[in-house]
């Protein structure tokens, strides 16, 4: 060890869409500082969508020119196929979910007044806006990013809380009841905290165990580190909480109805989309770069939380009375249904190339029709603000039969009907699994998914059989909300009538697998 | 000679076939979507894409005959669903496919524009054409697909549209009751058609007809026999062959211009398209399946014969008629390469002159105020000049009148029948003999003898948008059949779809079948003169022996379905709905409570309460600790 610090080399262009998007953020963060109240509005929406769009040309023009087969930034980020493939799902889905933030009346005036003070009716009546949604945005799709791409521990940790922090902050923005947007801010806060903690708890462990932190220096460790079992297996438990705790798998699921609830509608949409796509994609670097060769140990464990979390999201949507708690639970159960993917790891990389890309699949028609689903729940509103609990849907087939029809769509998506994307990520999950040998666990995601079906037709059977009420409640589409369910209603009808296309890119994006 | 390799195609007008289904299916969904807003403009929407369908078949039709006879079997794949799973859906578009479209699209669009003469008063002329519509795209994709699946939903396509224009007049009991007797004996067809196709996929693990016919599974003997018995099950089912011939009778409830198109001309004729295109696979020659098929057609031949001289209804009549043609149609089926070019043609033949028989009774019913007893007709012809030309040109051309169409294509039937099987090829004679005598009984009673009008009974003929119709398709009775068969120029046509069989039949006017054919068709038609045409016809029908009853009762086929499936089925209903109450629902509705009951105890795990949550996450990190060391030192 001498003492001079050698510079790191940073492939910038590799990771030029993140930092497009961090650079956006910190230019956010700018306008809010400089800019006048009365402008920041009106170039925060273009500056976001310019960024999200900006960096996803350059996601699809690195594919193009030739996916890196070795990890950058000194082995910190690993900008590879499937990193790449992920990127562009989530730049889409933020995309989308910002078009969904743009229109007024998602967040609250004054967030610092107490709700019902006369702090926050003077807000009101100044029409005041928190433009820092904007900045905050960008940052958590920036954590989004660097989360699936990073190649180390500590990396991943950095991009872990990037993406949750500003997600806490945004969770407990939203303008209509006040309490429960609160409420689920500071339980999204400090379960969070509680997890990472049990991440960076692991990590530590890890690094005792295989003097690293780098994923593939862990990976090849494995085999040659004796007499350091119990580091090894705690650790890896104590990472596995923190990774499964953020796509809310069971036991660790609680968090996921509470904040979906309580959260602004498009920060709900963009945590079901975006985080899910990122915490996924993280969670199969984790488990198949670092511990790929610990397969037989983790295996087992896996299927429990995946049948467990398949169940208990699948069985606790029935009783749910609320749209977004079901679509939560709902969530939780697709989280169970990816989690089987996961396990379909096996020693033939031609297998597992086709189990990743039928995973990576399954997060782009997820993702898509989740972001549509919010997007209507958005727009049936009440006096109160948007109307949540499922008799105030009843009848809405009859009211507004387009609404009702896209909803009905998304629903079937969901229940994963053929000819919609659905059908397909399940199809195409559930075959790997079975390839890779794990036929029970895809009995148990059939059966969750009859079950789960029963919920989602509860509420067509509610919408287009049952009689409005006569005070029902109105529904509203600004213009991109109108555009977001467009757009979603596209992706699930074409990638359910046409998935070859995506299939391939998926395909062709997982061919190489993750780079070590 | 065997059927030619099925190839895949690219470019030209046959490449773009799929808009010979995505026209009429298009202005279906205009019309039934666009509701009221498209009445004013429906029959010439419906008309439009009919026609349009029929233009582009023409200019597929003619790029096919561009290709060299063995390169005229190909396949414009289209869809595909899970590829390596599922066979991909495509059009097969040869010879055999192509007569078909040609017949639906041009008679099609024939019935489409007399329907808008004869519906012209209806208040739902708009829907009436968006069901014609609707037939027709499933008709074509019953024909153009390229496997069983796709053959199945237009199969099933065609099954509905049918039903819902029998019902067309629902508000009339009968009419309601007819289309769900018409959808209820169906059922049992298409039930067997599905098993043979589950049979199929389970045998060769494909069902498309190219992966069958070159798929090479040692398929069982035994496999094939059922497939090709519950295909013939299917196809008795929609071409309304014995035994499931009772709903056809009863489906002249629906409008006219629908008994023309669906119950004579195209749909009913489904059934002899069926056995042709899985001839080569599962029909060939002297297979059990094979002889079942000839059987039932012969069957069928004389029974709608002989249902056919008793009736008054005029349309009963044709119905009749068109029972016992198709089984014409069937036998030759049933014979192998042989026949298979006759059944088409005279399928395609029969398509013209029955086409044209019903829109002339359809142009009757509308001078004489829908009423369809033959017995209140009489002395039409002076009336009703052009109506009457017509009729008697497909008259003449169903009882096989030498040089007009129906001549030349049963003739050939009998031939190859009589070649096949000598008491097959007499009873098919037999079957023409009963033919010439009831087709002359409709006409005399029809367009001869004396009035026997209504009071209120003003005939006239009918308007030029319906007569025209009937001069085309009356034409084509008259060329079409000489055409299609002298110099087995059909029968050469058609040979890259359905083989060639080992010697070319060729046509002799004076056989001995041929000519006893002749006598006894003359023979019943003087019969019908002097019963009929020169005597007097008694406007109520006089009581008759047992046999007109016999007749007159449909052969009692309806009261043996009755009796051996109706009354026992309601028994097994009352047991089954027994059992479910009972039993299946129990089971069910407790699965259902045991699961709500669960999701509601677990609910209340979710308390709302972040320090619960918190534990619950360091329970569950406690467990993973723990299976990590249990399965670690296993």
């Amino acid at each position: 060890m001498t003492g001079t610090i050698q510079a790191p080399t940073i492939e910038y262009a590799l990771l030029a869409p993140m930092l497009v998007v961090f650079g956006a953020a910190i230019i956010g963060v700018l306008v809010e500082a400089f800019a006048p109240r009365y402008l920041r509005s009106a170039i925060h929406k273009p500056l976001t969508l310019l960024a999200l769009a900006g960096a996803f040309v350059i996601t699809i023009w690195q594919a193009r020119t030739g996916i890196p087969t070795t990890p950058s930034a000194m082995g910190a980020v690993a900008v590879d196929g499937p990193a790449l493939f992920i990127w562009g799902t989530i730049l889409v889905l933020a995309f989308v979910s910002v078009l969904l933030i743009n229109d007024e009346g998602h967040f609250v005036a004054s967030a610092s007044a107490v709700p019902g003070s006369p702090e926050e009716e003077r807000a009101l009546t100044e029409g005041a806006t928190h433009t820092e949604v904007y900045p905050l945005v960008l940052f958590a799709v920036g954590g989004m990013l660097l989360f699936p791409a990073a190649n180390d521990l500590l990396a991943m940790f950095v991009a872990l809380e990037v993406m949750s922090l500003p997600l806490y902050l945004l969770c407990g923005l939203a303008r209509r009841r006040r309490l429960l947007s609160q409420e689920a801010a500071v339980k999204y806060f400090l379960l969070g905290a509680f997890s990472s903690a049990f991440f960076l708890y692991g990590t530590a462990l890890l690094y005792g165990y295989a003097g690293s932190v780098d994923l593939a220096k862990i990976g090849t460790a494995l085999g040659n580190v004796g007499g350091q079992d119990t580091l090894l297996y705690i650790g890896v438990a104590m990472l596995g909480v923190g990774l499964l705790f953020k796509v809310g798998a069971a036991p660790f699921q609680a968090w996921k109805p509470d904040v979906y609830q309580g959260s602004p509608t498009p920060i709900t949409a963009l945590m079901a989309s975006g985080t899910l796509v990122a915490a996924f994609g993280a969670l199969l670097r984790v488990f198949w770069v670092a511990l790929g060769g610990l397969e037989w140990s983790w295996t087992p464990i896996m299927w429990g939380v995946a049948i467990l979390t398949m169940v208990v999201g699948a069985i606790l949507a029935i009783t749910q009375t609320d749209i977004k708690r079901m679509l939560a639970y709902s969530s939780i159960a697709h989280g169970g249904f990816l989690l089987i993917g996961v396990v379909a790891l096996g020693d033939n990389q031609q297998h597992n190339a086709s189990a990743l890309s039928a995973l990576l699949f399954y997060l782009v028609a997820y993702g898509f029709t989740t972001v549509g689903a919010f997007a209507v729940v958005t727009t049936v509103r009440d006096a109160g603000g948007e109307a949540w609990h499922l008799s105030r849907w009843a009848g809405l087939g009859k009211r507004r039969p387009l609404v009702a029809t896209v909803f009905a769509l998304f629903l079937l998506a969901f229940a994963g009907i053929p000819l919609t994307s659905g059908f397909f990520g399940k199809y195409a999950v559930f075959q790997a699994a079975v390839d890779a040998g794990a036929t029970p666990l895809v009995v148990v995601g059939v059966v969750s998914s009859a079950i789960a079906a029963f919920f989602y037709v509860r509420v067509i059977v509610l919408m287009f059989f049952s009689d409005p009420a006569a005070d029902g409640p109105a529904v509203v589409i600004p213009g991109g909300t109108w555009a977001v369910g467009a757009v979603a209603v596209l992706a699930t009808v074409v990638l359910g009538v046409f998935p070859q296309p995506v299939l391939d890119l998926a395909h062709t994006a997982a061919q190489s697998l993750f780079v070590r | 000679m065997e059927p030619a390799k099925i190839i895949e195609h690219a470019g030209g007008v046959i490449g773009v076939s799929w808009l010979l289904i995505a026209l009429p299916l298009l202005g279906a969904a205009v019309l039934l979507l666009g509701g009221r807003r498209t009445d004013r403009f429906g029959h010439l929407l419906g008309v439009a894409t009919a026609v349009a369908s029929f233009v582009v078949g023409v200019l597929v039709f003619l790029q096919l005959l561009g290709f060299d006879p063995a390169e005229r079997r190909r396949v414009v794949p289209l869809y595909d669903f899970i590829p390596g799973l599922v066979d991909p859906m495509g059009l097969l578009i040869d010879p055999l496919s192509i007569s078909f479209v040609l017949l639906i699209t041009g008679v099609g669009s024939l019935i489409h524009i007399y329907s808008i003469g004869y519906m012209a008063h209806d208040p739902n002329r708009r829907r009436f054409f968006a069901y014609l519509n609707l037939f027709v795209a499933a008709m074509l994709l019953l024909v153009l697909a390229d496997n069983y699946i796709g053959l199945y939903v237009g199969w099933e396509g065609v099954g509905l549209a049918s039903y819902l224009l029998i019902g067309f007049w629902q508000h009339k009991p009968s009419a309601a009751t007819a289309a769900k007797k018409a959808f209820i004996v169906n059922r049992v067809g298409d039930f067997g058609l599905a098993i043979a196709i589950f049979i199929i996929f389970t045998t060769f693990n494909t069902v498309s007809f190219a992966g069958v016919m070159t798929s090479g599974a040692d398929a069982s003997q035994g496999s094939l026999t059922a497939i090709g018995l519950l295909l013939l099950l299917g196809a008795c089912g929609k071409s309304a062959q014995l035994p499931l011939q009772s709903w056809l009778l009863d489906a002249m409830e629906g409008p006219t211009p629908v008994s023309a198109l669906i119950h004579a001309a195209t749909m009913v004729t489904a059934g002899v398209y069926l056995v042709t295109r899985s001839g080569a696979m599962f029909f060939p020659e002297g297979s059990t399946a094979a002889i079942a098929v000839t059987i039932v057609g012969v069957a069928t031949l004389l029974a709608g014969a002989i249902i056919g001289t008793a009736k008054d209804d005029i349309k009963k009549a044709l119905a009749g008629s068109t029972m016992s043609q198709i089984g014409y149609m069937m036998l030759a089926a049933g014979i192998g390469p042989a026949g298979y070019a006759f059944a088409i043609a005279h399928l395609i033949t029969h398509g013209f002159f029955k086409a044209d028989m019903f829109l002339g009774a359809g142009s009757v019913m509308h001078a004489m105020n829908d009423e369809v007893d033959m017995r209140k007709y009489g002395g039409l012809r002076k009336v009703m000049p052009i109506t009457f030309a017509t009729f008697m040109i497909g008259y003449l051309a169903i009882i096989g009148f030498p040089l007009l169409s129906g001549y030349f294509t049963k003739d050939g039937i009998i031939e190859s029948a009589m070649e096949h099987n000598a008491t097959l090829g007499w009873l098919a004679v037999l079957g023409a003999g009963i033919t010439g005598f009831y087709m002359s009984r409709l006409v005399f009673m029809t367009f001869f003898g004396k009035k026997r009008w209504e009071a209120d009974a003003h005939p006239h003929e009918s308007p030029a948008v319906m007569t025209w119709p009937l001069i085309i398709l009356s034409a084509g009775s008259i060329v079409l059949g000489g055409y299609l068969i002298l110099g087995n120029r059909f029968m050469t046509f058609l040979a890259p779809a359905v083989g060639l069989p080992e010697h070319l039949p060729s046509f002799h006017p004076f056989s001995v079948a041929g000519l006893v054919t002749l006598a006894l068709v003359a023979a019943g038609a003087a019969l019908a003169w002097f019963k009929y045409g020169a005597g007097e016809v008694p406007v109520t029908a006089p009581r008759g022996s047992f046999l007109t009853t016999f007749a007159r009762r449909d052969l009692y086929g309806d009261a043996i379905n009755e009796a051996l499936f109706m009354r026992p089925g309601q028994w097994l209903t009352r047991l089954a709905v027994f059992f479910d109450n009972r039993g299946i629902d129990g089971l069910v509705n407790g699965l259902a409570a045991g699961i709500g009951g669960t999701s509601g105890r677990l609910r209340r795990v979710q308390t709302g309460f972040v320090r619960s949550y918190a534990l619950s996450i360091f329970v569950g990190a406690a467990i993973l600790v723990g299976a990590w060391f249990v399965v670690g030192n296993l």
